[in-house]
């Protein structure tokens, strides 16, 4: 029979309900029911998106770079389909943060859904500015500061290719912050040492780091053979840069465990965020794939519920990290697990423990 | 789940009822549920291409060519392609009950007129898919309805029989002169708008088409509604790829994205001549020697 379903029947009806999990996470004191957010730029600032999920369900609406004044971005041909990915030159289209706090943000309020404000300037007085104009402005859960953009005007100067100007910006913003508003740093995949630019910001003040931004590519079109992008050059996303993503948040987990990482780059499904969250990421961001399936950050907040479920994580915390660990070891949640008749999660603590998850298998995955 | 107004977008996985040939083209068939009620002349469809695990993350977009929101199927809509890249490709590839995948309706749709007035439809090669549901219904408000279809060859102009039946009247143009005029649509436009004076043209087609098209119809007095081809990424309003420069009515010109503020804009808003470019009295445009 010739049928056709709506984007949220076939997933319900073939997954079944949502495990009883905990995915509750703590971005540097900003607590989110949810660990999957948007990624800058890749939703606007959720309202388009809200038409395919509920955007106060997910983590926050991280929104897309917003500088002091209107901006209008490149030219066109601005995007170009590459093998699991694209290749992006907008250069920060935006109406400015008057415009955006007025529309934006207001809808965002409104609707109830939480806000990650990202920022982005030309020097360090234009982050100074915003983070001041965004000092008082209530409801923004953290700030993400935008240091490495590709798609800027003076390409040799992305701030978080240099450890000093990318700790002048963020010094500058911390300062200039609200002390309840956590500030994250965003950073560029290219350098030679993450690890290096990670502690540079993390000692200038930054509360987390937001990895990967993309990676700068090109497309050369062999039919004019010119570059593909009015830009030229392009900033890389999407399922092909995942394992240079993972590979940024395992090392710097590894050499700053405390500091919370929103993880990014090439997200489509919950095993692809489960990759990240393992690597030591506190939350992820779903980005590209959503020009690919606008429903994407739901569903993979769902998946990821699932594969924590079926590895006998009882919290994404307990996750947090755990590629780090020793290989022996197996989820300390396969002991602590417990759901009650009635479907609902107790406090850990307040239950006795009881093993209820016998066809755990580490690494089982069909 | 979401707050979905009966106008708004939404995903469906649909199923493949039929793929014919049309000419050079490709006509699919497609069950779509909500997408094929919401859709109005003008609206266009954004489908994944290549399966569940595709290395073809961007929907291809297509304007929407027929909308049954009844039937046997259940609504279904088609839509017209020409196989000219990977994700055309696959889409001619497909099968009777193969899935797949389509975001929808997406875009504002043509606004038709209140009165009942002359207008005429111009379309360049499949870029006539839009204009037999509109056709019908200016039609249906007591407009005439004349179509200029154009294409290189005979075998690119799609839509020849189905416009004669619901045109007042039809003209075709080849650039190879294999039916009708000799030549490009813009050739016997001018005639085409005094003959049938013409208070609306709508058009469909390549860019370069459209800006000719655009300026005719000024020079005639015409309100012309162009429907724009630009390369989307998302089509739902969120990655900013698609956009050109178009004049509000503030006078103030805009980088606007094709496909939720388009893809139909007034001719005369559009700044043809700059599009690919930031011109530099746009909103936000770039300030020489600034940052």
């Amino acid at each position: 029979m010739i049928r056709s379903v709506t984007a949220q029947s076939p997933s319900s009806r073939a997954t079944p309900p949502a495990p009883v999990i905990d995915m509750s996470t703590d971005l540097a004191g900003v607590l989110l029911p949810s660990p999957v957010l948007t990624a800058s730029g890749c939703a606007g600032a959720g309202r388009e998106l809200d038409q395919f999920f509920d955007i106060t369900e997910i983590g926050a609406v991280v929104t897309k770079s917003i500088m002091l004044d209107p901006r209008s971005g490149r030219g066109t041909p601005r995007m170009a389909e590459t093998p699991s990915g694209m290749l992006n030159s907008i250069g920060l289209q935006g109406p400015g943060v008057e415009v955006f706090l007025d529309k934006d943000l207001a809808w965002l309020r409104e609707r109830g859904a939480r806000a990650v404000v990202s920022i982005a300037g030309g020097s360090v007085d234009d982050f100074t500015r915003l983070a001041s104009r965004l000092r008082h402005v209530s409801d923004i859960a953290a700030i993400e500061v935008n240091i490495s953009c590709p798609n800027v005007e003076s390409r040799g100067h992305v701030f978080a290719c240099d450890p000093v100007a990318a700790a002048d910006v963020i010094a500058a913003v911390r300062r200039n912050t609200a002390p309840g508003v956590p500030v994250f740093a965003k950073l560029s995949p290219d350098v030679t040492d993450i690890v290096a630019i990670a502690h540079s910001v993390v000692d200038a003040g930054a509360d987390g780091l937001s990895m990967i931004n993309t990676l700068l590519g090109m497309v050369i079109d062999t039919d004019t053979m010119r570059p593909a992008l009015a830009g030229i050059t392009g900033g890389l996303s999407g399922p092909a840069i995942r394992p240079v993503a993972v590979r940024c948040v395992y090392q710097v987990h590894a050499a700053l465990p405390h500091i919370p990482i929103l993880g990014m780059g090439g997200i489509r499904t919950g095993l692809d965020a489960l990759e990240f969250v393992l690597a030591g990421a506190s939350a992820v961001s779903v980005g590209t794939v959503s020009f690919h399936d606008p429903s994407a950050p739901a569903r993979v907040a769902r998946e990821l519920a699932q594969a924590l479920a079926d590895r006998g994580f009882g919290s994404l915390t307990e996750a947090v990290g755990y590629a780090h660990r020793s290989h022996t070891a197996v989820p300390s949640a396969r002991a602590e697990r417990v759901y009650s008749p009635d479907g609902t999660q107790h406090p850990r603590e307040a239950v006795e423990v009881e093993d209820l998850d016998p066809e755990f298998e580490a690494g089982a995955e069909g | 789940m979401a707050s979905q107004a009966k106008t708004g977008a939404v995903q469906v996985t649909g199923e493949v009822v039929g793929l014919r040939r049309a000419g050079d083209y490709h006509v699919l068939t497609v069950t779509a549920g909500a997408i094929a009620e919401r859709t109005k002349p003008g609206h266009f469809v954004a489908i994944s291409v290549g399966g569940p695990q595709s290395s073809m993350l961007l929907r291809r977009a297509f304007s929407i060519h027929a909308a049954q929101s009844r039937g046997v199927y259940g609504g279904t809509i088609e839509v017209v392609f020409a196989a000219h890249g990977k994700g055309t490709e696959w889409l001619a590839g497909l099968r009777r009950h193969d899935p797949l995948n389509l975001v929808g309706p997406l875009g504002r749709p043509f606004a038709l007129p209140k009165e009942p007035v002359s207008c005429v439809l111009v379309a360049g090669g499949y870029g006539s898919a839009p204009m037999f549901m509109l056709a019908d219904q200016l039609r249906a408000r007591g407009c005439r309805v004349h179509v200029l279809l154009g294409a290189a060859t005979e075998n690119r102009l799609f839509g020849v029989l189905e416009a004669k039946r619901i045109a007042a009247s039809i003209t075709i143009t080849t650039d190879d002169g294999s039916l009708g005029h000799r030549g490009r649509v813009t050739d016997v436009l001018p005639d085409l708008l005094t003959r049938t004076n013409a208070d609306v043209v709508y058009a469909c087609g390549p860019m370069a088409m459209l800006a000719a098209v655009a300026k005719v119809s000024s020079a005639h007095g015409a309100y012309s509604q162009c429907a724009v081809e630009e390369s989307m990424a998302c089509g739902i309003g969120i990655c900013m790829t698609c956009v050109l420069p178009v004049i509000g009515d503030d006078g103030i010109t805009r980088m606007l994205r094709s496909c939720v503020d388009g893809p139909i804009f007034q001719g005369d808003r559009v700044r043809w001549d700059d599009v690919g470019t930031v011109p530099s009295d746009a909103l936000g445009a770039p300030v020489i020697g600034g940052h």
